[in-house]
């Protein structure tokens, strides 16, 4: 079996933020990791590699040069080969032309992939529109927000979370699947991995390589524009009670609560 | 839009560097001036705090219209259905999206997928829309992407709208997307705010990024239809017209069977209050300390008559509760009349998801903790000593 696994560096957002005075953001000193849904959806393609033996896990990513060091992350962890899809071509690709790029990158990997797997949604653009939009252009099925896969004789069965519960559905492979945090615990890096990742140099693999059509990727192919970057207005909170013991406020609230006859 | 950087101006200060939302600035190691790498989408936050001007933006020609944008008229939603029960959120766009449609003048139009789905017809009217496109279709029966995604692009290509709107929910983000590539249009996520031009009908799409850090507003200029998600409770539901009625055109798509099989569908909150659509929220965050403190956020749900139990992403990153209960960016939002967080800093991602509440009201220990200044009423105190006196002062 082959599993691609796609992959995105993020800026990590817990950490970003809000400058008090300038009301912009603030970047300085936030690390670049993998995307953390990317993370559940590669050691997915692991355990599957572990279930299935002689199964073949790619990770592809694409993005500026410095995004290699996301695929190192993915090789540390048991990826047996990575692809960087690295061209100023693809600058300011929105989704369409992202998912457009990747689908073209997965058409060129051989053998043809069996299951191919994203992160539910990427944690700074948030979009989880990727994935999807992959899966369309290679024309295969995909199964949104999956949590738990089981494979045998060239079939799936995948669950898949709704807002309140879940669903357990049947596909034939190849398929696509976005992959939420709950499906696994993502392992470390192993030693052994590790001494691999540091060896391996990754050529950057540009458009022409994979065939794409310049009238498709980057900016100037995107539908969607970025028109303006604004802050969030600055919130301002109500009253604050202090100093006071629990019970009396706890009585002061219900209070409140009733004169505003909400309860 | 492209970037241009002046190196001779460029200075090297890297005042730009600290601003640009998606990395796409580095200094050059040798002296220190900027430049700019793939990631870049000419968003330009990045020229307005250059203080020496070396920074602009070139406009580069728009992609290339995929048909002529003055071909396509009106406004659709997604009436998103789930067993023949419409969802809140269909409400909610339709609610929006009279609005817009009446500043454009045009005519608002819901598109019912499923089979055996007519009785979802009536309400659709009544909430504000004009015609109501239906394909009922056994293909549709249990919601799969593929059909989903075949019979919404085909009624596109009939139609042509030329705004669609979604929520993005489970179902909707899952094939509206694929729809994206299908008609070659733009789509943008998750937004939170939707406004139109009048002369040039472009529609303006808001939305956070970066964890609720930033918000961005994001155009389609050439492509049509524009299509958008919006989370479910961003928009209020407007009230019912009775009676009102309007077109119902019945479309016959031919559809391919289901490539996925649904063997079984489970509800997992059976015997729990559903934060989604809740009027009130009990939240606990990472102050909550363990799973079974929950058990005194859920007695505080039940003194209030039957609240929802919600939980901030540092709870369930912590395995203390299901992420069916996460309340922000990366879980659901929130619209309920009362939100009680208790033990929830207030992280950006956390407020993206619930500030629009009727009434919140926060217990934290910190005095200084970001959620205070969201919050209507904030009480500084431990709430393992507020919110048993709460639960008493409430059932009193």
């Amino acid at each position: 079996m082959h599993i691609v696994v796609c992959v995105k560096q993020v800026p990590n957002t817990t950490q970003v933020r809000i400058h008090p005075e300038t009301n912009t953001l603030v970047r300085d000193g936030v690390e670049s990791v993998m995307n953390p849904f990317d993370e559940n959806a590669l050691e997915m393609a692991l355990q599957l590699k572990e279930k299935h033996p002689g199964t073949k896990v790619t990770a592809l990513t694409m993005g500026p040069a410095q995004a290699a060091a996301v695929l190192k992350e993915a090789v540390g962890r048991g990826a047996d080969e990575v692809m960087l899809l690295c061209d100023k071509a693809f600058a300011g690709s929105d989704t369409w032309a992202t998912s457009y790029a990747l689908s073209r990158a997965i058409g060129t990997l051989e053998p043809k992939p069996d299951l191919v797997l994203f992160g539910k949604q990427a944690i700074d653009g948030d979009t989880a529109q990727v994935g999807p939009g992959v899966a369309d252009w290679l024309g295969l099925p995909c199964i949104t927000y999956a949590f738990g896969i089981e494979i045998a004789g060239g079939q799936a069965v995948v669950q898949r979370a709704f807002e309140d519960g879940y669903e357990r559905m049947e596909v034939a492979l190849p398929c696509a699947l976005t992959v939420l945090k709950e499906a696994n615990v993502p392992r470390m890096a192993s030693l052994r991995g590790k001494m691999a990742a540091k060896k391996l140099e990754i050529a950057p693999v540009t458009a022409e390589q994979i065939g794409a059509d310049p009238a498709r990727i980057g900016l100037t192919a995107s539908p969607t524009r970025v028109v303006k970057i604004f802050s969030p207005p600055p919130k301002t909170g109500g009253v604050k009670w202090q100093g006071e013991e629990p019970a009396a406020m706890a009585r002061r609230l219900v209070e409140a609560l009733r004169e505003r006859q909400v309860i | 839009m492209a970037l241009n950087i002046d190196l001779e101006v460029c200075t090297g200060c890297g005042a730009c560097v600290a601003v640009c939302p998606f990395c796409a600035l580095t200094q050059r190691a040798s002296d220190g001036k900027v430049e700019v790498n793939e990631a870049c989408t000419a968003c330009g936050a990045c020229v307005e705090v250059c203080p020496v001007g070396a920074l602009s933006l070139a406009a580069a020609p728009a992609a290339p219209a995929a048909a002529a944008p003055g071909e396509f008229r009106g406004l659709w939603v997604v009436a998103e259905q789930r067993g023949g029960r419409l969802q809140e959120v269909a409400f909610e766009l339709l609610g929006k999206g009279r609005e817009l449609a009446d500043q454009l003048g045009v005519s608002l139009g819901a598109v019912l997928l499923g089979h055996g789905v007519g009785d979802c017809v009536a309400p659709l009217f009544e909430h504000g829309a004009d015609r109501v496109y239906v394909v009922d279709h056994p293909a549709l029966e249990t919601y799969t992407s593929e059909p989903y995604a075949e019979a919404m692009s085909e009624l596109i290509r009939r139609h042509k709208p030329e705004i669609v709107l979604a929520g993005a929910t489970s179902i909707g983000r899952g094939f509206i997307a694929r729809v994206a590539i299908q008609v070659n249009a733009g789509l943008t996520a998750d937004c939170t705010e939707l406004a139109v031009e009048p002369e040039s009908r472009q529609l303006l799409q808001t939305r956070p990024a970066f964890g609720g850090n930033i918000m961005a507003t994001i155009l389609c200029p050439n492509h049509r239809p524009q299509m958008a998600t919006v989370r479910p409770k961003v928009f209020a539901r407007p009230a019912p017209e009775a009676g009102r009625t309007g077109e119902r055109m019945d479309e016959t798509v031919e559809l391919k069977a289901p490539v996925v099989r649904v063997l079984e569908t489970v509800n997992a909150m059976q015997n729990e209050v559903n934060v989604a659509g809740a009027e009130f929220i009990v939240t606990g965050g990472r102050g909550v300390g363990g799973a079974e403190n929950f058990k005194l956020l859920a007695d505080l749900a039940d003194a209030l008559g039957g609240a929802a139990v919600g939980a901030s992403r540092a709870a369930v990153d912590a395995g203390w509760i299901s992420s069916f209960h996460q309340v922000g960016q990366t879980g659901k939002t929130v619209r309920p009349k009362i939100y009680i967080a208790c033990g929830v800093s207030g992280q950006i991602q956390h407020l993206v998801g619930m500030s629009s509440s009727d009434t919140i009201i926060a217990i934290n220990k910190d005095p200084d903790a970001p959620i205070f200044d969201v919050a209507d009423i904030g009480i500084v105190g431990d709430l393992f000593e507020v919110v048993p006196e709460l639960i008493k002062a409430l059932r009193q």
